[in-house]
């Protein structure tokens, strides 16, 4: 394809945004009474992070390495493939963000909670954004049927994973952050084209989570990164 | 004259036929008889109201809205159109299209389709499995999308036409783009039908590329006759002109399809909708009077102004 500056933003779009919503409906409708399943698995997650529960960073990433693989297989592969022949190349990158966590899983600490001040708060935002995404289907003027629940659907899965890996912090949240940091800019750019006002919800948990990471990544040196000429210190 | 029965027959060619536009009757017998237009390489009829599928057939396997999509192609057919134009690039419109017209038991659709790969090697396969999709024995047109690979394609296609696979071979561009290689195509090889972006605002085309479809004898689609809805919506709080009665429009849909339709090249154009009461408009905009030359220019001053 050639002329790209020529192409607009909606030029990309293959779907309606009846057929990208009535997805959901379908999905839910398919999968009943799973999201109830999986949302209470995100819940457990959360009250474990809470908790600071015994292997609750274990648990954490273990659920969401089985959620992150179950949203690539069941929505992206089989559902968002149909109208969007480009979900077949992003389901491979959910399959890697599942084996990353399931990988941390196995680790000694996994996501275990460890983030003080700001960056807790930009986490636990976003967690309760991704656990209370139901809510915007009505709040969008849309019916209940297709809500988007976490770990059934993409966007709120991506932005309840970015929460639980900025509590864990360090390398390990920087890793985990950069695959649902790609899916909300990829996300939002779609509801952007589809002139839907829900695009800014992504926008801001990928722009809350980039200055949480910023924070861990501000913290983990002793000097500031523009003064201190890169050179690390080591974490604090 | 039933364009059901008129697939083969050749009439008239060249300008002669182009600027005698002839009527046919419709599937439905109580329907008014809508506009066709030859295709110069052979001169068979065809409806000048076509059926684009571009996002509104992407509906995936949402059962409800391919039973919508079934209702908007049998209220299409039954109002006189035939042409349903589509591609590989649009999600699951194709079988989308191939679930229609199994359910409305193989109506007399002029399949176009377009090969959209990269590789000419890949083309074949491609060109197959669309062929499966929509279940018909062969397409009628098949078309360079984007003129991606043309030389290689077109090669294909036109082994393809000699060995009876396909009926017409063209190439395709939207929005505009690629005008100058278009244009070099059109001079260079011998084509059955081009299809492009034409309409009351986008009128670049009337310049080099329209009059070299009527010299070259290539039959013209005009694709995105509304800018995606763009047009329509932009318009939809502006007022019709009393005069559009003149012309039978009575919306501005059909404002704007009858001035497409009343430019001597055009041959077909493909508005797509997801809705059984626009595409019975928009094929109404295929019946009863054209603008003339005059009232094109009115046409176009008085939306320019808006």
């Amino acid at each position: 394809m050639s002329e790209w500056w020529s192409y607009r933003l909606s030029d990309f779009l293959l779907f309606s945004p009846r057929t990208y919503w009535r997805l959901f409906e379908l999905h839910n409708e398919a999968l009943w009474p799973l999201p109830l399943v999986t949302l209470a698995l995100g819940l457990a997650a959360l009250a474990l992070a809470l908790l600071r529960a015994r292997h609750h960073g274990k648990l954490i990433a273990f659920v969401l390495a089985i959620l992150w693989a179950f949203v690539g297989w069941s929505f992206l592969w089989q559902r968002y493939a149909t109208i969007n022949w480009a979900a077949v190349y992003i389901a491979p990158v959910f399959a890697l963000e599942a084996l990353l966590l399931a990988l941390l899983a196995g680790a000694r600490d996994g996501l275990t909670v460890d983030q003080p001040g700001f960056r807790r708060m930009a986490a636990m935002a976003l967690i309760a954004l991704g656990l209370g995404y139901p809510l915007l289907a009505p709040l969008f003027g849309r019916p209940w049927q297709g809500a988007e629940v976490f770990g059934t659907a993409p966007d709120p899965t991506a932005i309840a994973t970015l929460g639980f890996a900025l509590l864990a912090g360090g390398g390990r949240a920087m890793l985990l952050c950069l695959v649902p940091l790609l899916w909300c800019a990829a996300s939002g750019v779609t509801l952007w084209a589809m002139d839907d006002a829900q695009a800014w919800v992504l926008f801001a948990s990928a722009a809350l989570s980039i200055a949480a990471l910023t924070a861990v990544i501000w913290t983990a040196f002793h000097r500031p990164i523009r003064t201190a000429g890169l050179r690390q210190k080591g974490p604090v | 004259m039933d364009f059901r029965h008129t697939t083969r027959r050749a009439v008239l060619a060249g300008g002669v036929a182009l600027a005698a536009s002839t009527v046919a009757r419709p599937l439905h017998a109580q329907s008014p008889q809508v506009l066709t237009r030859p295709i110069p390489s052979t001169g068979e009829q065809i409806p000048a109201m076509g059926l684009g599928t571009w996002i509104t057939f992407n509906v995936g396997n949402d059962p409800v809205l391919r039973d919508e999509c079934a209702a908007v192609m049998a209220a299409f057919f039954e109002h006189g159109g035939r042409m349903i134009d589509s591609s590989p690039m649009y999600g699951s419109s194709q079988p989308v299209i191939g679930h229609g017209l199994q359910k409305l038991g193989a109506p007399p659709v002029f399949s176009a389709e377009k090969v959209w790969t990269s590789s000419g090697e890949d083309g074949p396969e491609q060109m197959e499995q669309s062929r499966r999709y929509w279940g018909v024995p062969r397409f009628d047109l098949m078309q360079v999308h984007n003129l991606l690979a043309w030389q290689d394609h077109l090669k294909t296609l036109r082994a393809m036409k000699e060995a009876g696979q396909v009926r017409y071979v063209g190439i395709t561009t939207s929005e505009g783009r690629r005008h100058d290689l278009f244009e070099e195509i059109m001079r260079s090889e011998t084509l059955d039908f081009v299809q492009l972006t034409y309409n009351i605002v986008d009128r670049e085309v009337e310049q080099r590329l329209l009059p070299l479809a009527r010299d070259r004898g290539m039959a013209v689609i005009v694709n995105r006759p509304f800018q995606q809805g763009y047009l329509t919506r932009q318009l939809e709080g502006e007022k019709l002109p009393d005069w559009a009665g003149e012309i039978g429009a009575n919306t501005w849909a059909q404002f704007i399809l009858k001035f497409i339709l009343s430019h001597p090249a055009v041959t077909v154009a493909i508005p797509a909708t997801t809705r059984v009461d626009h595409v019975r408009e928009n094929v109404a905009a295929a019946i009863g009077p054209l603008p003339d030359e005059a009232m094109r220019q009115r046409m176009a001053a008085y939306v320019e102004e808006l």
